[in-house]
C-alpha cells in the first residue's frame, strides 16, 4: 500500500508540475467546456508514469515533465517528402501557424479553418472537439491526449462535404530548440466525402498532437504521415477516429529518427461494413524509441480492420508495438488482422510487442502475428554473390522488409514517394 | 586464350585450387581434405561424387559464403587470391555460383536485383553504369532465350517460382552478369527433361574460349547436355580420380563403389 501511495503521490506531483507550467485553460469560446472537461480528466487520471501498465515499454518522463528537453534542429538540405504532390500546404513552425508559408486554404469540397481563429461561440466542430478523445479514454486512459484537448494552442478544423480536389498537407517545421507545441485537429467527413491528409516534419522539440476524425457513412479518409528526422525531438500523437457505415479509414506513418515517438491510434468502427487500416514503418538508429499503440474497437457487423507495422532497428534502438483488437458483443462477421514485425540489424536493439485480442462475438475471424528477426543471411549472401556490396545488400533487404507496410498506402504516387524517401535515407546512411 | 587443339598444358589457367582444406567454422569437422583442381579458360570441368563428399562446400567456399574456415591450401582466380576477397569482390572479379537452392527474396523485384548486381559489378570494375533502357533491352533479350517472361522479371526474386523457373533464373543471372568463371552447383536437381534441356542450352550458349565452367552434379544425365572436357570424382573431401567424359559414363553404369574402393 505504501508503494502504491508513493506512486500516486509521484504522479500527482508530476501532473501538477506540468499543469502549473501550462497555466489555466482558456475559458472563452466554443471549446471552453471541452477544455475544462479535459483538464478534469488529466487531473483525475494523472499524467503517464513509468509504472503504468500502458507505459510498460515506453518511459513517458520526457513527454510529461514540465520543462521540455532541448532538441537540436536538423539541418539537412534534403528534398521534403510530398514535394512532388499537388496539395494544399498549411505550415506550422514550432506549433505556430505560418500564413506566409502556407497556401490559400480555399479548396473545393473542403472547408478549412484554424482552431486559433475559430473564435465564435458556436461551431460545427463543437460536438467533436474533445469528444472522440473523451470516448477513447475508456477502457484505457490516454492522459496526454486529454492534456492536448485542454491546452491546444492551434490546429486545423477541416470539414469535407464532398470529394476534396487535393490532399491537405500539414507541414510541421522545427526551428526552436526548446519549442513545446500542442496542436489539435478536428476533421469531419460528411456522407460520401473523400479526403486525404498528409503530415510531415519534426514539428517541435516536443510535440503533442491530437487528430480527431469523424467519418460519416460511405466517406473515405486517407492519412499519410512522415515524422521528421530531427534526431532529438520527442512526440506523442493520438488519432481518434469514428467510422460510420461503409466508411473507410486508412492511415500510414513513416518514422525515421526522433529520440522518442509514441503514436497512438484509437479507432471505433460504429457502422456496419466499415474498413480501417493502420500501418507504419520505422527506421531507428541508436538513441531511438518508437512506440505504436493501436486500439481498434469493432462495434458493428461485417467490418474489417488491419494493422501492419514494420520496424528496422539498429545500434540499440527500441521499437514497441501494443496493438489491440476489441470485438464487442454483436460485432459479427468481424475480420481483424494484425501483424507487427521487426528487423534487428544488431544484437543491441530490441523490439517489444504486446498483441491483444479481446472478442465477445462468436462469428469472427481475427488473427495476429508478431516476429522479430535478423537479416536473412542466405538472402544477404545471395545478393553479395552477385556482386552487391554488403551495405547495399542490407539496404535492399531492409527496404523490401519495410515495403510490405508502405504498400498499405492505397495511392501509388504517395506510396512511391514514401518508398523513395526510405531509399534516400538508407542511401545517405551508407554515405 | 586456350590452345585450339586441346593441349592442356598450354591452356590459360583460370581457377586454380591447391591442396584446399576446409572445416566448418563452429564445428570440428573437416570437410575438404586437400582439393587440387585447375580449370582452364574455355574448358568445362565436371565434379561428380556421392552425397557428403564436399562438392557443395567447395562451391560455397570458392564463392565466399560464411561459416567455413580454410585451414590450408589456396584458391586463385586469374592469379588473384580468391580466399582473401569478400563475396562481392569475387563476383566482380568474374566468379559466379549458380545455386543448388536459389534463395527467395520477398520484396525485391527480379529486375531491380539484376540491375543492382550488374551496376555494382560495373562500379567495382570502374565502368559506367548501364542506362535503364539499355539494360532493359539487354535483359529482355537474354530472358527470351531462356523463356523467361516479363512477369517473371517483375516478380520478387525467386518468390513463388517453380524449381525449373528458379534454375532458369540462375542461368539468366549468369547470362546477364557474364562472369569469367561459372560454378554450377547441382543445377540439374529438381529439373524435368525439358527444363534441363532449356537450362543446358542456356549454359552452352555461354561457352566460349574466355570462360571456364565447373559443373557439380550427382548424375551423368546433365553431362549429356553440357559436355565436359574433364571429369573429376570427389569423395570424402578429395578429388580421387580425374579423367575424360568417359569417366562420367563409368559412374553412371557402376556407381561410385568401385572408384571408392580403388581409392582406398
Amino acid at each position: 500500500m505504501a508503494a502504491r501511495a508513493g506512486l500516486i503521490e509521484q504522479k500527482q506531483g508530476a501532473t501538477s508540475a506540468r499543469l502549473d507550467s501550462l497555466g489555466p485553460v482558456a475559458d472563452k469560446g466554443w471549446t471552453a467546456t471541452a477544455r475544462k472537461a479535459a483538464l478534469d480528466r488529466v487531473v483525475q487520471q494523472g499524467l503517464p508514469h513509468a509504472r503504468d501498465e500502458y507505459w510498460k515499454f515506453t518511459k513517458p518522463t520526457g513527454l510529461v515533465v514540465a520543462d521540455v528537453t532541448p532538441a537540436a534542429v536538423f539541418t539537412g538540405d534534403e528534398v521534403q517528402v510530398f514535394d512532388s504532390v499537388d496539395r494544399v500546404k498549411l505550415v506550422f513552425v514550432d506549433g505556430v501557424f505560418d500564413a506566409a508559408a502556407s497556401d490559400d486554404p480555399a479548396l473545393a469540397g473542403v472547408k478549412i479553418e484554424r482552431l486559433a481563429e475559430a473564435t465564435s461561440d458556436i461551431h460545427w466542430a463543437q460536438g467533436l472537439y474533445g469528444t472522440l478523445e473523451a470516448n477513447g479514454q475508456d477502457p484505457v486512459a490516454r492522459p496526454l491526449a486529454a492534456l492536448n484537448t485542454a491546452y491546444a494552442t492551434d490546429g486545423v478544423l477541416i470539414h469535407a462535404t464532398g470529394k476534396a480536389e487535393k490532399p491537405v498537407s500539414l507541414i510541421y517545421r522545427h526551428e526552436s530548440e526548446t519549442s513545446d507545441a500542442i496542436l489539435h485537429h478536428v476533421i469531419k467527413l460528411d456522407a460520401k466525402a473523400e479526403l486525404t491528409v498528409l503530415e510531415n516534419g519534426p514539428a517541435a522539440a516536443r510535440f503533442n498532437k491530437v487528430m480527431e476524425v469523424d467519418i460519416a457513412d460511405g466517406a473515405a479518409f486517407h492519412h499519410v504521415r512522415a515524422q521528421g528526422r530531427d534526431h532529438e525531438r520527442q512526440a506523442a500523437t493520438h488519432i481518434f477516429a469514428r467510422l460510420g457505415t461503409e466508411s473507410t479509414f486508412k492511415s500510414f506513418t513513416l518514422t525515421a529518427n526522433g529520440r522518442m515517438t509514441r503514436n497512438e491510434c484509437v479507432i471505433e468502427l460504429t457502422g456496419d461494413d466499415a474498413v480501417a487500416h493502420v500501418a507504419g514503418a520505422c527506421v531507428g538508429d541508436g538513441d531511438f524509441h518508437h512506440d505504436d499503440t493501436i486500439f481498434i474497437t469493432h462495434d458493428a457487423v461485417n467490418c474489417e480492420s488491419r494493422q501492419v507495422f514494420k520496424k528496422v532497428l539498429r545500434n540499440g534502438a527500441t521499437g514497441v508495438f501494443q496493438g489491440k483488437i476489441l470485438v464487442k458483443e454483436g460485432a459479427q462477421k468481424t475480420d481483424g488482422y494484425q501483424i507487427s514485425q521487426s528487423l534487428l540489424l544488431d544484437g543491441d536493439s530490441q523490439f517489444l510487442a504486446k498483441p491483444e485480442l479481446e472478442i465477445y462475438a462468436d462469428d469472427v475471424a481475427c488473427s495476429h502475428g508478431s516476429t522479430s528477426g535478423a537479416i536473412d543471411e542466405d538472402a544477404l549472401f545471395y545478393l553479395r554473390s552477385r556482386g552487391v556490396p554488403e551495405g547495399r545488400a542490407t539496404d535492399l533487404l531492409t527496404l523490401a522488409f519495410l515495403a510490405e507496410a508502405v504498400q498499405e498506402i492505397e495511392d501509388e504516387a504517395l506510396s512511391d514517394e514514401i518508398l523513395g524517401k526510405v531509399e534516400a535515407w538508407l542511401d545517405r546512411r551508407r554515405g | 586464350m586456350g590452345a585450339p587443339d586441346g593441349a592442356d598444358e598450354k591452356d590459360e589457367k583460370m581457377l586454380e585450387i591447391k591442396n584446399l582444406q576446409v572445416k566448418l567454422e563452429d564445428e570440428d569437422k573437416q570437410i575438404l581434405k586437400g582439393v587440387d583442381l585447375t580449370v582452364e579458360a574455355g574448358k568445362v570441368h565436371a565434379i561428380m561424387g556421392p552425397n557428403g563428399s564436399g562438392k557443395s562446400t567447395l562451391s560455397y567456399v570458392l564463392s565466399g559464403k560464411d561459416g567455413y574456415e580454410v585451414t590450408g591450401g589456396e584458391a586463385t582466380l586469374d592469379g588473384d587470391d580468391l580466399l582473401d576477397m569478400e563475396a562481392e569482390e569475387r563476383a566482380a572479379a568474374g566468379l559466379f555460383l549458380a545455386f543448388q537452392y536459389p534463395v527467395e527474396i520477398p520484396g525485391v523485384g527480379n529486375m531491380t536485383f539484376l540491375r543492382t548486381a550488374v551496376n555494382a559489378q560495373r562500379k567495382a570494375r570502374g565502368e559506367d553504369e548501364m542506362s535503364a533502357t539499355d539494360f532493359l533491352k539487354f535483359v529482355r533479350e537474354k530472358a527470351k532465350d531462356l523463356k523467361i517472361d516479363a512477369d517473371m522479371l517483375k516478380r520478387p526474386v525467386n518468390v513463388g517460382f517453380s524449381g525449373g523457373e528458379k534454375k532458369r533464373n540462375e542461368i539468366l543471372q549468369m547470362a546477364v552478369l557474364q562472369p569469367r568463371m561459372c560454378i554450377l552447383d547441382e543445377t540439374d536437381s529438381g529439373l524435368d527433361v525439358d527444363a534441363m534441356k532449356l537450362v543446358s542450352e542456356g549454359v552452352n550458349a555461354l561457352r566460349d574460349a574466355g570462360r571456364g565452367f565447373l559443373v557439380i552434379t550427382h548424375y551423368q544425365r546433365l553431362l549429356d547436355h553440357i559436355k565436359p572436357d574433364v571429369v573429376h570424382i570427389m569423395a570424402d573431401g578429395r578429388i580421387i580420380k580425374t579423367g575424360g567424359p568417359e569417366l562420367a559414363l563409368e559412374v553412371e553404369q557402376n556407381g561410385y563403389a568401385d572408384l571408392l574402393a580403388e581409392a582406398e
